[in-house]
């Protein structure tokens, strides 16, 4: 573990498409990803994710966040995919 | 950003919705004049083919959050509204189902009807709930996932 990528502790939780693509719908993972965008750039290359991050939405903590945001330890982040609610 | 006499109420809900007691609650103020309501209904029919169920799912914490700052613009840009609810579904649905379910109540109509119509736009474009198509062949889908981008930051 160096010092420029320490490792942090998330939660991330899967919804609709990426929930059956992960086949669960929470997990907790140790990463070294600094951004949001890392971070799902890794997990959709590791479970073969068929949705690209452009047509996805981010959140962390239960609130939007952009795709630059770092990842706080300890957070929980979830990525939302096309939204088809009413 | 909003008045002291305005109400709100924004659900996700498991149950099934009450579309009568729901306009109950909006018809508390004998002032409020021009009441609007909009019932999505699930449809039998999508793509040309026959609709056995529809699941929905949502990320509760996230659309109940977002779902009340919906609310509260709709207050914010229709002053006179003075009562607005919407309460959407979850889980699984047939045909004829109330899937979501959004009142207002202004004094007079014109800005009940916007009210009402800014709240569902909002609610399907913002809100982070899918919904997973079923059809009566066996074939099923999660809609929109494949065709839609993101929902727009605001």
């Amino acid at each position: 573990m160096s010092a420029q990528a320490p490792i942090k502790h998330i939660k991330v939780r899967y919804f609709a498409l990426l929930r059956e693509e992960r086949g669960l719908d929470l997990e907790e993972i140790d990463t070294t990803a600094h951004t949001l965008e890392q971070l799902y750039k890794e997990l959709a290359n590791r479970y073969r994710f068929s949705l690209e991050a452009n047509s996805l939405a981010v959140s962390q903590d239960d609130n939007f966040a952009a795709w630059g945001d770092s990842i706080k330890d300890g957070s929980t982040i979830v990525f939302i995919p096309p939204v088809a609610g009413g | 950003m909003t008045n002291i006499d305005t109400s709100f109420n924004f659900e996700i809900r498991k149950s099934k919705i009450d579309a009568q007691s729901l306009s109950e609650d909006l018809r508390t103020d004998k002032g409020l004049g021009g009441i609007v309501i909009f019932e999505g209904r699930v449809r039998n029919q999508s793509e040309g083919k026959e609709v056995l169920k529809l699941e929905y799912e949502s990320y509760k914490e996230l659309a109940e959050s977002e779902g009340k700052k919906i609310l509260k613009e709709a207050l914010a840009k229709y002053a006179q509204v003075k009562s607005v609810i919407c309460i959407h579904g979850e889980g699984e649905m047939e045909p004829g189902d109330l899937a979501v379910w959004v009142g207002a109540a202004s004094p007079h109509r014109d800005e009940a009807f916007q009210a009402c119509r800014y709240v569902i736009e909002a609610v399907k474009h913002r809100l982070p709930i899918w919904k997973k198509e079923t059809f009566k062949t066996g074939e099923a889908h999660w809609v929109n996932c494949r065709e839609h981008h993101a929902i727009p930051c605001n």
